[in-house]
């Protein structure tokens, strides 16, 4: 008994306390173990590499996307421009337009920082690259006449347009809209639409700041906005009600280890919910929170001793324990079979 | 005449360096840190080549499979880092170390999970092991923000789904102010740099804290009481872990 344990005098609690194990000690070859579980995981991961691979589908650009889908991009673009698409409408850190989703109770975080990768679908995505066109003379009379008009105007042509947008074809590399009075957007939109086809809006989203880039943020909201990007993800069993993220394309295992945080977003009342982020991220923060404090928590701590799923892993000790073996922790000298040596104290 | 520490089974370094009319300036940082490691972890207990017979059930080899695993995943994103992020889109035998880099992480992340539970049904944090429990729980954390960050520097439509998902998610805590999921140069950073030292630096804590403390003993058999012969005075000193 040593000293230190001689200092506490609190009664002993199953749950929270260890006794000391005076039994007996084998041989257990520590760097042995390792290796062979190397190996052991070396030969896994290539026989899973080699029978499986691993998923890489193509990314999705703007390119790809409208020359796929040129309605669906056009339809998109409308939403850009007159500010209704679900960037343009999201709030920080994108821009100040959010709705009020996103609420835990009298809290909503997600503004405390406010805006800190500002969007501005319309002159971002829409009238910034369409301005940057060279030697396109009606696009560029379009643009300076949509920046002209009062907010009222634009919205008029904004409002018919992407109603009319709906029933639109394209056909022979044109974007084929029924007749009606859109001012300038017809232009801008029909103009928006070549210029993503052409690949050269990619190129516009990117270069924006600076030659080299690594932030994908204006493009990617720009197609996540679509219906094609979400059908694809859909067909790929990805989308929220199908658990979402942690699927991967393709029959893979994903991140399987984020089962439960999707888990919360296929329960009802949470899922459907406008503020679902703020209260499934809530409730992960609190069940980590838990698991990383379980030892302190009255109750939470005993279920490993409730399950007894203790007595399967450590089922021989206890049999030679119960069946009045020499092994137990019962003050038996310590025992190595071929030497007298120390036991290392655990 | 040589002087062996009983507790090290080594010369003493004191007293070595007494014999060699060197004193211990024991008030040195150096030799107080040294003196402090060495106390607290001796190389039998750093590496012990005895373990307490309870130590015998296929769940201990989790905890060394995790970091057998760790290092694959570590070695084959090295390889992926020195070729680069397009690597692997572009090249066969790039796609293949992809691949080995994908699965590792899998098995990785398989073994930890298997660990945690097992020392969640052993209640591994009895006898003043709360903290190793809870430097366990962050090592799992983390990985799981490493696994998260690779997913998004994936550079495939993966990587798009998966950041334009979980955005919202960290856009409402008002964490994607500063951690932008969207931006693939400051995801991949936080994945081949920031995570992976923060892991290894847990997971260097948490194994020191397991030599450091040992191998949780068993919940108390029927009909036993705890502390064995010191049973009688259990509740006035019982030769516990507290």
């Amino acid at each position: 008994m040593s000293a230190d344990t001689h200092r506490k005098t609190r009664p002993f609690k199953v749950d929270r306390d260890a006794v000391v194990w005076h039994g007996r000690y084998e041989k257990y070859d520590l760097a042995k173990e390792f290796l062979i579980s190397f190996v052991v995981v070396c030969i896994l991961v290539a026989g899973l590499a080699v029978l499986f691979g691993s998923p890489d589908d193509t990314p999705v650009t703007v390119r790809s996307w409208s020359n796929s889908d040129a309605v669906g991009f056009a339809t998109t673009a409308i939403t850009e421009l007159d500010g209704s698409s679900g960037t343009a409408t999201y709030g920080p850190p994108y821009n100040l337009n959010g709705t009020t989703a996103g609420k835990l109770g009298p809290l909503n975080p997600a503004k405390w920082l406010g805006v800190h990768h500002p969007i501005d679908t319309a002159n971002d995505y829409v009238l910034g690259p369409l301005g940057a066109l060279a030697n396109q003379p009606q696009v560029q009379a379009a643009v300076t006449e949509y920046k002209s008009a009062s907010a009222d105007q634009q919205a008029t042509w904004t409002a018919a347009y992407e109603k009319a947008v709906a029933d639109a074809k394209f056909t022979n590399d044109k974007l084929i809209v029924p007749a009606g009075d859109y001012g300038p957007v017809a232009t801008l939109i029909a103009a928006e639409t070549a210029m993503a086809r052409s690949g050269a809006l990619d190129g516009a989203l990117l270069s924006s700041r600076q030659f080299y880039g690594t932030d994908y943020t204006k493009p990617l909201l720009f197609v996540a906005d679509g219906d094609y990007f979400a059908s694809l993800g859909s067909a790929q069993h990805l989308s929220g009600d199908q658990w979402g993220m942690m699927n991967e394309t393709g029959q893979y295992p994903g991140q399987a280890w984020l089962w439960l945080y999707t888990l919360w977003y296929q329960v009802g009342p949470i899922g459907s919910s406008d503020n679902a982020d703020i209260m499934v991220f809530s409730i992960m923060i609190g069940l980590t929170a838990l698991l990383a404090i379980l030892p302190f928590i009255p109750g939470l701590r005993s279920i490993p001793r409730w399950t007894r799923l203790y007595r399967l892993i450590w089922r021989e000790h206890y049999k030679e324990v119960e069946n009045g073996g020499g092994s137990g922790d019962s003050g038996s000298p310590p025992q190595a079979s071929d030497e007298v040596r120390t036991p290392v104290t655990v | 005449m040589t002087i062996v520490d009983p507790k090290t089974e080594r010369p003493d370094q004191a007293d070595l360096d007494k014999a060699a009319g060197r004193p211990e300036d024991a008030g040195q940082w150096t030799a107080k840190i040294r003196n402090t490691a060495v106390d607290a972890l001796p190389p039998q207990k750093l590496l012990p080549d005895r373990q307490p017979a309870y130590v015998a059930s296929w769940i201990y080899v989790f905890g060394v499979t995790t970091i057998a695993a760790l290092i694959v995943v570590i070695g084959t994103g090295f390889v992926l880092a020195l070729f680069g992020p397009n690597w692997w889109h572009v090249s066969s035998t790039g796609l293949f170390v992809n691949s080995l880099h994908l699965w590792s992480v899998e098995i990785f992340m398989f073994a930890m999970v298997i660990h945690l539970w097992g020392k969640f049904f052993m209640a591994a944090w009895r006898g003043k092991r709360k903290a190793t429990w809870i430097t366990g729980v962050v090592s799992f954390l983390v990985s799981v923000g490493a696994a998260f960050t690779g997913y998004l520097s994936q550079q495939n439509f993966d990587s798009q789904w998966i950041s334009t998902q979980a955005k919202d998610g960290i856009n409402s805590t008002g964490a994607g102010a500063l951690f932008n999921v969207t931006n693939f140069g400051q995801m991949l950073m936080w994945h081949i740099v920031l995570l992976p030292l923060c892991i290894v630096a847990i997971v260097g804590i948490h194994v020191l804290m397991v030599r450091l403390r040992g191998v949780v003993t068993p919940f108390p058999a029927k009909g036993e009481t705890p502390g064995g012969e010191a049973s009688a005075v259990a509740t006035s000193g019982a030769e516990v872990q507290a």
